[in-house]
């Protein structure tokens, strides 16, 4: 890399924030059709990915990088290889797409600018997240792919459905982001590698270290959660209370196949070990066989997608957890096709559901005539799916077969658990791209026609793809899938990818599992009844599990509160002022630190005036017979305090401290209206002896700590530095003043930060009352 | 508490109070004072205000939400450190011009922002508490 030429890559990375930021202004000037001109940022990303195809094809890996944070060792680089690119190459691609649809689909909608701005943000973590290297940029993108996520599924606010399912995918991802953290600082902390890219050099003699299973557990937690694996699956079906283009984004391109992406990523260090063959199958495998399950039993196209996603991302886990390359072949060939053909049929869904005003496989039907291009692109997007001959999904299953059937590390029960799940996929794939448009069309669809041409040119080009991506097999396997397979398996693996039909054992197993997929949409309807059955038979399921620990962490918290603090004020109040004193007391009695008493007391008459004026003060909160006159009392004895400070030399503290003592007083007064002024002290004599107790150990404490203090002898190195620098260096005589603005200048910034949102705190609290005050408010007016 | 004459002498105390505090605030770097001693002087001479005339003039003069005007002052003390940032140096290091006035030598500096954001700050937050302590009903 020279160092003079712009680095492109870090341009095109910072490209969709830059759009992100400009997208609510474009919606502005030029409505719905700015999703044209905004497409045009990932449309760039895209045709400059396609570039470097060559050169990494070639083996060169690109990378670069600049330090972020030097002394922490932190970089901001990025590592640009076959998995990588792969991986930009979809974001970028399929978020076109995103783009046009998302400015025909939300056409109208209110907030349709600040939508723009949430998924082109999206992408840019996204995009981020794939060729970041170090491991803190890595970790930053990660965490913002979940902030943003959490924006987008979020983005009906309004609906508490839409809410709970951001909040939950947030919870989720960014709960499994921190154990990725964790895992991420034990690699930079413990085994001193601080990217991926040294990280890679390791290689599988990393196995061997004694920190090689925290790190994967760590790992595996943060993948598992993002990727949706069992138990962790129901915020991605929750995650379609966004707006359609995000699930298509989301389920598609992105997000969820982040945590695949990384488990890709670390294979060749992590990957090939027991551990790694028997933890990724097993949750793979189940969340597989559970996704398709939990497919098969809905009848709202988007969750019937949804459910698809878990159990292809389970696909994806089980065959990377394999380390076996013929497997792994099929998984990077599967994530392709699943990328095209799922963010296709989501966007197809998405139409069918504008055109026809449900998403209800019972009420549709017979839409086919009515929406040529849009049953075209979803019948071939199912023919995909399903793993039909002529598309990538049909080569993605024969070389995952071949793979779990010769390869190394498989098992006949992984081979069984594939077959099926792609079985019931296939009847999934055609419940959604074939059944809207077939059969007898219902009264209340004749309105339906075809939707703009933002809405179908999506579906379509993805349609196309995945089959241009089989015909043209030897692009597809020398540009993409090749290097991506290098970057994964390392070696020089060949892949074998040819449209040709093979006659093998893999090809019966695809036989079989037609079989099972053909049965399966046929006998759709009692299927779908037989598993809603069980599983409103077992009842209970993580999502519901979600609520109950949401609930769990709400209702035992509450109780933590209501124990710790009971709202009775003397009792917090003696609480905290007994710990004062026996803080302050105990060390002196028992390490028998008593000060010496100040030798002499020669003070003028009219400081004995000052403390004599504080003594009465101190005197007259005592006795005084109203809360009123308390307070002032308090007020005279704490202007008493102001002027012993103006009279030993402190002006500026003297000044704050009647400012301060006035405005105490105005403020004691305001609340203290509120629990009638006139009240007197109704507290009994063992009362007033504890009070008077506890607060003469915190004064003779206090008093103590503070001759014992000044016995010490006075270390004026500070106030000499800045007696003598602020003039210098601040140009300001008033060395306290000097030391806020300037010298501490940071602390004061966090201080002023403190008040003001101390300020906010009080507010909320008077704004919103106690629900004990409201209750008895509402008693009070019966 | 809003006898006659207090509430006849409250507008020019809160006046005279909140000149003061401006004074108080900009004297701050050579003599005794400073923004938040001033902030807490311009609070005062509104509590003072409200407590003459009820909280909603006081709302109506300062034409701003006080938590806004908070608001507005960490804003300006935390930028008052960024321009030293664009010059390579640490964050908040003060700057010093000294542009002539009126033939008048002024010294400015990003320090002198900072303390006016401090004084913003203090003021809008005590404010913000004392006026709604006051104007919650009974």
């Amino acid at each position: 890399m020279q160092e003079s030429q712009i680095d492109w890559t870090f341009l095109v990375m910072a490209a969709p924030f830059l759009a992100a930021f400009v997208a609510p202004l474009l919606k502005r000037l030029l409505g719905s059709g700015a999703s044209w001109i905004l497409a045009a940022a990932p449309a760039a990303m895209f045709v400059y990915f396609l570039g470097l195809i060559a050169p990494i094809a070639s083996g060169s890996v690109i990378a670069n990088g600049f330090a972020w944070a030097p002394s922490l060792q932190i970089n901001f680089s990025y590592r640009l290889d076959g998995l990588s690119l792969l991986f930009a190459l979809l974001v970028s691609g399929i978020g076109t797409f995103i783009l046009i649809y998302a400015g025909a689909y939300l056409k109208g909608h209110a907030h349709q600018g600040r939508f723009f701005s949430f998924i082109l943000l999206f992408m840019g973590a996204m995009q981020g997240l794939v060729l970041a290297d170090d491991f803190m940029t890595l970790f930053v993108f990660w965490e913002l792919t979940s902030i943003t996520s959490f924006l987008l599924i979020g983005f009906d606010h309004t609906r508490e459905a839409a809410r709970r399912a951001a909040l939950q995918a947030l919870v989720i991802t960014a709960g499994g982001g921190l154990c990725l953290l964790a895992g991420l600082l034990i690699m930079t902390g413990l085994v001193g590698v601080h990217s991926m890219s040294e990280a890679i050099a390791l290689g599988s003699s990393f196995a061997e270290n004694p920190y090689y299973l925290p790190v994967l557990i760590l790992l595996l937690g943060g993948a598992f959660t993002k990727s949706a694996q069992f138990p962790f699956h129901s915020w991605l079906a929750n995650a379609m209370e966004a707006p359609t283009p995000v699930s298509a984004y989301l389920h598609s391109a992105t997000m969820v196949k982040a945590g695949v992406y990384l488990l890709l990523r670390v294979h060749p260090f992590m990957g090939e070990t027991v551990l790694w063959t028997t933890i990724l199958p097993l949750f793979g495998g189940a969340t597989l066989l559970a996704g398709t399950l939990l497919a098969l039993r809905q009848t709202d196209l988007k969750l019937i997608l949804a459910y698809t996603t878990v159990a292809s991302l389970g696909l994806l886990v089980m065959l990377t957890g394999t380390s076996n390359e013929t497997a792994i072949l099929g998984a990077l060939v599967y994530l392709l096709a699943h990328s095209l053909f799922k963010g296709g049929l989501f966007m197809m869904a998405g139409s069918v559901d504008h055109e026809a005003g449900t998403r209800d496989l019972r009420e549709l039907g017979g839409l086919g005539l009515k929406m040529p291009v849009t049953f075209l692109s979803g019948l071939v997007l199912a023919w995909a799916m399903g793993g039909l001959f002529v598309t990538l999904g049909f080569f993605a299953k024969e070389a995952m077969y071949e793979g779990l059937l010769h390869g190394e590390g498989t098992t006949p029960v992984t081979l069984g658990v594939a077959v099926l799940g792609n079985g019931l996929m296939f009847a999934a794939a055609f419940a959604v791209g074939l059944l809207p448009f077939i059969g007898k069309r219902p009264e209340n669809l004749s309105g339906a026609h075809e939707g703009p041409i933002g809405l179908w040119i999506g579906p379509l080009v993805l349609a196309c793809l995945s089959v241009v991506g089989i015909v043209f097999a030897a692009f597809t396997q020398e540009a993409l899938i090749g290097p991506t397979l290098a970057a994964v398996a390392g070696a020089e693996p060949h892949p074998d990818l040819s449209y040709a039909i093979h006659v093998n054992e893999a090809f019966a197993a695809s036989g079989v599992t037609w079989a099972i997929g053909i049965l399966a949409l046929l006998a759709l309807r009692p299927v779908r009844r037989g598993l809603a059955a069980i599983l409103d038979a077992i009842g209970w399921s993580p999502d519901r599990g979600f609520d109950q620990l949401v609930n769990g962490l709400t209702t035992g918290s509450a109780a933590v509160t209501r124990f710790i603090q009971n709202g009775d004020l003397e009792r917090y109040l003696s609480i905290t002022f007994t710990v004062l004193a026996l803080a302050l007391v105990v060390p002196l009695v028992v390490f028998g630190e008593w000060p010496h008493a100040p030798e002499t007391f020669a003070l003028a008459p009219h400081e004995w005036a000052v403390m004599g004026l504080a003594a009465v003060g101190l005197v007259a909160v005592i006795v005084a017979e109203n809360r009123l006159t308390a307070i002032v009392s308090l007020g005279i004895q704490g202007f008493a305090v102001a002027l012993i400070y103006m009279l030993f030399g402190a002006p500026d503290l003297s000044f704050t401290q009647f400012m301060v003592e006035t405005l105490s007083v105005v403020i004691l007064a305001l609340v203290m209206t509120r629990l009638s002024l006139m009240t007197a002290d109704r507290r009994n004599m063992f009362q007033r002896a504890k009070d008077g107790t506890i607060a003469l150990a915190c004064g003779i404490g206090t008093a103590a700590l503070l001759i014992a203090v000044t016995n010490q002898p006075f270390d004026s190195r500070l106030s000499d530095f800045f007696a003598e620098h602020s003039r210098t260096i601040a140009h300001g005589r008033n060395i306290v003043n000097v030391i806020i603005v300037d010298f501490r200048g940071l602390d004061t910034l966090g201080e002023i930060a403190v008040v003001m949102i101390t300020g906010l705190a009080i507010l909320a609290l008077l704004r919103f009352p106690a629900p004990w005050r409201q209750t008895r408010a509402v008693e009070e007016e019966k | 508490m809003s006898t006659v004459i207090f509430r006849a002498i409250a507008p020019y105390l809160t006046a005279l109070m909140v000149l003061f505090s401006v004074f108080v605030l900009l004297r701050g770097h050579n003599n005794p004072g400073g923004g938040f001693i001033g902030g807490l002087i311009a609070a005062s001479a509104f509590a003072i205000y409200g407590i003459a005339y009820g909280v909603p003039p006081v709302r109506r003069a300062l034409r701003f939400h006080p938590m806004g005007i908070a608001a507005f002052g960490l804003v300006l003390a935390a930028l008052a450190g960024v321009p030293s940032l664009l010059g390579g140096k640490p964050f908040l290091t003060a700057l010093w011009a000294y542009p002539k006035i009126f033939g008048m030598e002024v010294a400015v500096s990003t320090a002198t922002f900072f303390d006016i954001g401090v004084y913003l700050v203090v003021l809008g937050t005590i404010t913000s508490v004392a006026l709604s302590l006051e104007e919650r009903e009974r």
